[in-house]
């Protein structure tokens, strides 16, 4: 192939300062986040664990990393369910109306999260749900549950059309054959949109801040420790939360790819 | 005669306003290897389809053993199809395949783990019972495929193209594997292909079916020598069809005009009336090639184009001073007696008796 030189450096330049971009605040918190200063600044000062210290001192941080954890686990399953029966109901039957059905359902993401989050907490308080951890549960499991379905699609899309019959031509009933036939081939592809809804919601700040209450997930403990004052901790705390966040992507992509990777080279 | 196994009582298939199949109309006897063959679209996989209940026919009746199926649902059904994509469980070993019916009917461990090594051993691939699918050779995956359906030990079993992803050397073995199969077992076989030679070699009965409706049913070399129609005696190839009026009828002969000339025709199956329209085929290895004008009544002037040699069988293709295009078939060594180039001009003649009139126009 005849490439020119010179658009190759732009374009290298150009992916070098993304990842610049995306990872350099992220690696500055986790420095500042082990300097013993309480101004971020430069030159640092010495190696500290004072405010992780501090973090695992604190009982509200405990407190909202468990309902961080909560929420993300039980987002993750219902997310992962209801992502899976509406790609699976795509895959299966053909419907007036089910290009608006998709649309409908891919929807959630691509509105704006004050948005979704004014129309939820509005929700909620109007059915009296609003302030419990079920409240950011429910709004969670809205917001990510296309997500699995995209991911369980992809998946579906993948699989030999004749399978299904073929099980119920030897004698599977259309429930053994979902348990014995469509969930195993999907199986990969659920364990990434169990890893990939759970990472979504324990990212999330929003919709979480707006129908929390007293139910605090760890990002909304993160902003009312910046908002009181400038606090290292905040780093320590931005750290977990990352870390957590990436295993949970990495993890859901391991297992989209191996499977993905297996496919195509058998 | 043995009795109808599977009957297709007036079927009619339509898909919104598409007929797939219209009027079907036949029987399955026990224990026979029946072909549908027909071109892509004709019918014969929802045919087979409607059999396995994945299809439900829009009237009409499909009896097995007497048993009216046309609400039973597929998986109540004892017809175990075998699928041209294979439709393999890859996240499963050949072995979890073969017992996933077994497993399905509510069969124990055990027994499904002894059955399927029985029916892998039976196909030879005992060897490969751990493996991944994925890991399998088309012909292995094949023979997994097989087994899958046959350790179901099933009255009926239906075949669709399952040997179309084959290369052409495996294809004639597993033709072989399926004919000892099929005869040490007893079982039916309904096996649907696009390919005459798959069909012709393994039936006892070949259904031929176009746009929807049988075309001709019969034993394959009835259908070889004598083709109802226009439509068969094309598909089956190697003939030579020849339509035209009826001009003059004699006691066990009639006269018929063509634009290639007059030609007698024997009537012993067909009756002809003067002054109707017939068309009759003569099998392209039953038509003789003389460099000079010979003495038979069916002689035919022609112009060599092309030749094509299938081992040590040639078959020429000429064209008459009309157009029309003649087919002859010869052996390679009595061809080249002759030293023919295309362009040259040679006389086709053939016997009366060779001729075979179409029974449907």
């Amino acid at each position: 192939m005849n490439s020119s030189r010179p658009l190759n450096y732009v374009l290298a330049a150009y992916v070098v300062l993304i990842f610049a971009f995306v990872f350099a605040p992220i690696i500055f918190s986790l420095i500042f986040s082990f300097n013993s200063q309480r101004f971020p600044t430069i030159p640092l000062g010495e190696f500290s664990t004072e405010w992780y210290e501090k973090i695992l001192a604190d009982p509200d941080v405990w407190e909202a990393a468990l309902n961080s954890l909560i929420v993300s686990s039980s987002t993750a399953v219902i997310a992962t369910f209801l992502g899976f029966c509406t790609a699976y109901s795509d895959f299966r039957y053909n419907f007036r109306l089910k290009g608006p059905y998709l649309g409908l359902i891919l929807l959630p993401p691509t509105i704006p999260l004050i948005i979704m989050a004014l129309a939820m907490l509005a929700w909620f308080s109007k059915i009296g749900m609003s302030g419990q951890i079920y409240s950011i549960i429910i709004a969670h499991s809205v917001l990510t549950a296309p997500f699995a379905m995209a991911v369980i699609r992809l998946r579906l899309n993948q699989m030999d059309p004749d399978l299904e019959a073929a099980a119920w031509n030897l004698g599977g009933s259309e429930w053994k054959t979902m348990r014995h036939v469509i969930i195993p081939f999907c199986k990969p592809a659920i364990a990434s949109g169990l890893f990939l809804t759970a990472a979504v919601s324990f990212d999330e700040f929003a919709v979480s801040w707006f129908v929390s209450g007293l139910n605090k997930t760890l990002p909304v403990i993160i902003l009312e420790i910046v908002q009181g004052n400038i606090d290292p901790q905040v780093n320590a705390i931005g750290t977990f939360v990352f870390l957590i966040s990436m295993t949970l992507v990495v993890l859901a992509q391991v297992f989209f790819a191996s499977r993905q990777l297996k496919s195509i080279h058998p | 005669m043995s009795a109808p196994l599977v009957v297709f009582d007036k079927v009619e298939k339509n898909f919104d306003d598409f007929t797939a199949v219209k009027e079907l109309d036949f029987e399955i006897r026990e224990g026979e290897f029946i072909a549908i063959m027909g071109p892509s679209g004709c019918g014969k996989t929802t045919t087979l389809r409607m059999l396995a209940g994945l299809e439900a026919p829009t009237s009409g009746e499909i009896r097995l053993n007497g048993q009216v199926m046309n609400d039973v649902l597929p998986h109540e059904r004892d017809t175990p199809l075998v699928w041209q994509s294979l439709a393999l469980f890859p996240f499963l070993t050949a072995q979890r395949n073969v017992e996933f019916g077994l497993k399905m009917r509510g069969i124990g461990k055990a027994e499904r783990a002894e059955r399927a090594r029985k029916w892998l051993d039976k196909m030879g691939i005992l060897q490969f019972a751990d493996r991944d699918i994925s890991t399998l050779s088309g012909g292995q995956k094949q023979r997994v495929a097989l087994a899958r359906s046959l350790v179901m030990e099933p009255q009926v079993l239906l075949l669709d193209e399952p040997l179309s992803a084959l290369d052409a050397h495996l294809v004639i073995r597993m033709q072989a594997v399926l004919t000892d199969l099929q005869r040490e077992l007893g079982i039916t076989f309904v096996y649907v292909t696009h390919s005459q030679s798959e069909a012709f070699a393994m039936a006892d009965r070949v259904v031929i079916m176009t746009e929807g409706e049988i075309a001709q049913i019969g034993a394959p070399k009835d259908i070889y020598r004598a083709p109802a129609n226009q439509f068969v005696a094309e598909f089956v190839g190697r003939n030579n069809i020849l339509s035209g009026a009826v001009e003059a009828i004699s006691d066990d002969t009639a006269k018929i005009t063509t634009p290639s000339g007059d030609f007698a025709v024997p009537m012993n199956e067909v009756k002809l009336a003067e002054g109707q329209r017939a068309s009759f085929v003569i099998s392209a290895d039953l038509v003789h090639l003389a460099l000079d004008k010979p003495a038979s009544e069916n002689a035919a002037q022609c112009k060599l184009i092309s030749e094509e040699f299938v081992g040590s069988m040639v078959t020429l293709f000429l064209e008459d001073t009309k157009g029309h295009e003649f087919k002859v078939q010869m052996q390679e060594r009595e061809l080249s007696t002759f030293d023919l180039k295309s362009g040259d001009d040679v006389w086709l003649s053939w016997d009366t008796q060779s001729a075979h009139v179409l029974s449907e126009e």
